[in-house]
């Protein structure tokens, strides 16, 4: 598909919505770029991002996982101190103020995990929105606790059991709520994903933590990065850490897509991987389906990168092979959460722990004087059960 | 190319003092076997074209009762591939235009090209894609180019003023005026605007307009249809097959005869 509009990234991305939401598209894209023009908007997020948020985030130098990696020095982008725990906040907080700034006064999130709809939950209770949070029945099961968070701060969360009751149907509801109530309600959509303006907006909003990266390792070592590693759900975290590198070609950018029970037992949610091309949520991307193009449900241990589909500026970076595109299974994530928490005493979201797993591989065969950064998305605490049971559930 | 199948048979419908009637049926819902069974009913009972929705798996732009029409379809295993050879099986008895309603994907994977040289085998003269608004409209546009198959339009009322005229100047097929700020489902009331709209709408369109998101009682398609050109009846109509209850889709349809006097 090669038709010339607007959001496209090479041939990916697009807007195929319905027609009642074009026009929500629209608004949303102009008061954006007002947005953008106004310095006073990003004063207000700076503020918010520093004084609430706890911005910046360390660039920590993991020095006990490089000895045990035996290569390259590896650098932590520490995106798990963020407040709420991870880097869903970033925008969240963004598109908040964004929502203010159009007049809206309630907000409409989908979640997966659980860590956007707790930082959208978070943002609106400290912006005075009212707040309704999609979220599939299967992940309400997986992520209890995330629920009973967002309900604490005032949020209402609906529980989704249509399809499979996963992260993309979550999506499909969040999306019909909008159409329906799109005259005072904004949607906040919480990766790299959906119709333009929404990747752009996600990726601008995540781009600090790119930009923080860039300046601290140049602090540390005078020099930028020979690798970045970051893990690809949607590509939100990704995209924020990658945009600001992806002119310096020296600087080898890998994307970590999660291979779930391995990618060829079919249980995966790796859509890169997977090279089929589609159309879902409003933009064309790598999707994972069916030969007649039903949208396949994905499978992860990690309920954030557990979606069929990757955002259309990551496809496209694959397609111009700027971003190296692989895949960490369910196992092998397992084995990085315990290994982080052991040597350097953080214990990581199951998302970002397939990044850690692909980078302490990629340093090993690294030289000792070379940088490794891995985006470091998110802290595990969310995950305790969940691992506690991949493991058998006896003490460790 | 005309393409004026579908637009000749609403203009006709208008000329003989009618309202055009076209039905929504979800494709698949109980069994394959029940499609020409349904589709030659509504011809008999007086449909004036039929909108045949093809099950997906993500079907964002549609309620609670085509979303759980589309999963029953989608148990019987009912797929666009299956459904246009159904369709051509029994071409030779249906002398009404039928019209595909399917998200994007399923067209994508069966293949641009693919669908445009099948279209009218199976009996199929238009194509509504809720999910390719006009920018996105070109490339498919391009590929029903040498065929009689109509890419109809939605138009969502309270877009503004320029969008909803570059919609109808591109339009083929019909306008599909979406009457309500949602998804498809049963409405109990429509905005006040409605009336002005539709108006303007029509003044802005070379083809017909039909009124279509929410009407389910033969209330609402007097109302409706006095306001635009026709109808198009989808869950209630869904719904009432689902049940059997022919009688009920008989006085919905009845409900849009010898009404062009109330525009
Ligand atoms: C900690 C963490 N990392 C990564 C992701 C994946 O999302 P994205 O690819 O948009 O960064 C999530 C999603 O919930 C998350 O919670």
């Amino acid at each position: 598909m090669t038709t010339e509009t607007k959001g496209r990234y090479g041939k990916f991305g697009g807007q195929f919505v319905p027609e009642t939401i074009m026009t929500a598209l629209q608004e949303l894209e102009t008061a954006y770029e007002e947005a953008q023009l106004d310095p006073a908007f990003s004063k207000e997020l700076d503020y918010y991002l520093k004084e609430f948020v706890g911005r910046e985030t360390p660039l920590f130098f993991a020095e006990r996982l490089t000895k045990h990696a035996g290569g390259a020095k590896i650098y932590l982008k520490r995106e798990d101190l963020n407040h709420t725990g991870a880097h869903k906040i970033n925008n969240s907080l963004g598109q908040a103020l964004l929502a203010l700034r159009m007049g809206k006064k309630k907000v409409v999130a989908e979640t997966g995990a659980g860590q956007h709809g707790v930082a959208t939950a978070t943002a609106c209770a400290l912006l005075g929105l009212e707040c309704v949070v999609f979220m599939g029945k299967e992940d309400i099961r997986r992520q209890e606790l995330n629920v009973f968070r967002m309900e604490l701060l005032g949020t209402k969360v609906v529980s989704v059991d249509k399809g499979s009751g996963t992260l993309k149907d979550a999506v499909n509801e969040a999306l019909r709520y909008w159409v329906s109530n799109v005259e005072d309600t904004h949607y906040i959509l919480g990766s790299a994903l959906g119709p333009h303006p929404f990747p752009q907006i996600v990726r601008d909003f995540q781009r600090v933590i790119g930009d923080e990266t860039r300046r601290q390792i140049v602090e540390h070592e005078g020099r930028l990065p020979n690798a970045v590693v970051a893990c690809i759900g949607g590509g939100s975290n990704a995209i924020g850490m990658f945009h600001p590198f992806v002119d310096d070609q020296d600087v080898k950018l890998y994307g970590v897509e999660a291979a779930g029970s391995g990618i060829s037992t079919g249980k995966h949610a790796a859509a890169i991987a997977g090279k089929q091309e589609g159309v879902l949520h409003g933009a064309y991307m790598y999707v994972l389906q069916d030969d007649d193009g039903f949208i396949q449900e994905a499978h992860s241990i990690s309920a954030g990168l557990d979606y069929p589909a990757v955002g259309p500026e990551h496809c496209h970076l694959a397609d111009i092979q700027r971003v190296q595109y692989d895949s960490v299974t369910d196992q092998q994530a397992l084995e990085a959460v315990q290994l982080l928490s052991r040597v350097e005493g953080i214990i990581p979201a199951l998302e970002s722990a397939h990044a850690v797993y692909y980078a302490v591989q990629l340093a090993k065969e690294m030289k000792e004087d070379q940088l490794v950064v891995i985006c470091l998305s998110g802290r595990g605490d969310k995950d305790m059960q969940t691992v506690r049971d991949a493991l058998g559930g006896q003490s460790i | 190319m005309t393409k004026k199948l579908v637009t000749q048979a609403i203009m006709q419908c208008n000329e003989q003092g009618n309202k055009a009637f076209v039905p929504y049926i979800m494709a698949g819902d109980g069994g394959l076997q029940t499609l020409k069974k349904n589709i030659l009913f509504l011809q008999e009972a007086g449909a004036t074209a039929i909108e045949v929705g093809i099950p997906f798996s993500d079907p964002v732009a549609d309620g609670d009762v085509i979303q759980q029409a589309g999963e029953r379809a989608l148990a019987e295993g009912v797929t666009l591939r299956k459904i246009m050879k159904e369709l051509a099986s029994f071409k030779e008895e249906v002398k009404i235009p039928l019209v595909i309603m399917t998200y994007l994907n399923p067209v994508l994977s069966y293949g641009l090209q693919s669908i445009a040289a099948d279209c009218e085998a199976s009996g199929v003269y238009g194509l509504i894609i809720p999910d390719l608004p006009l920018e996105e409209s070109g490339l498919l546009k391009d590929a029903l180019k040498d065929t009689e198959v109509a890419l109809i339009q939605l138009v969502s009322l309270t877009s503004p003023t320029e969008r909803i005229e570059a919609i109808a100047k591109a339009a083929e097929g019909f306008i599909y005026a979406v009457t309500v700020n949602g998804i498809t489902g049963v409405r109990s009331s429509f905005t006040e605007e409605l009336e002005g709209h539709l108006e303007r709408l029509k003044a802005a369109s070379s083809v017909p307009v039909l009124a279509g998101f929410g009407i389910s009682t033969p209330e609402h398609v007097r109302t409706l249809g006095g306001l635009a050109d026709g109808v198009i009846v989808g869950s209630a109509i869904v719904t009432a097959l689902h049940e059997g209850d022919y009688e009920k889709v008989q006085t919905l349809i009845n409900a849009s005869k010898n009404q062009l006097t109330n525009s």
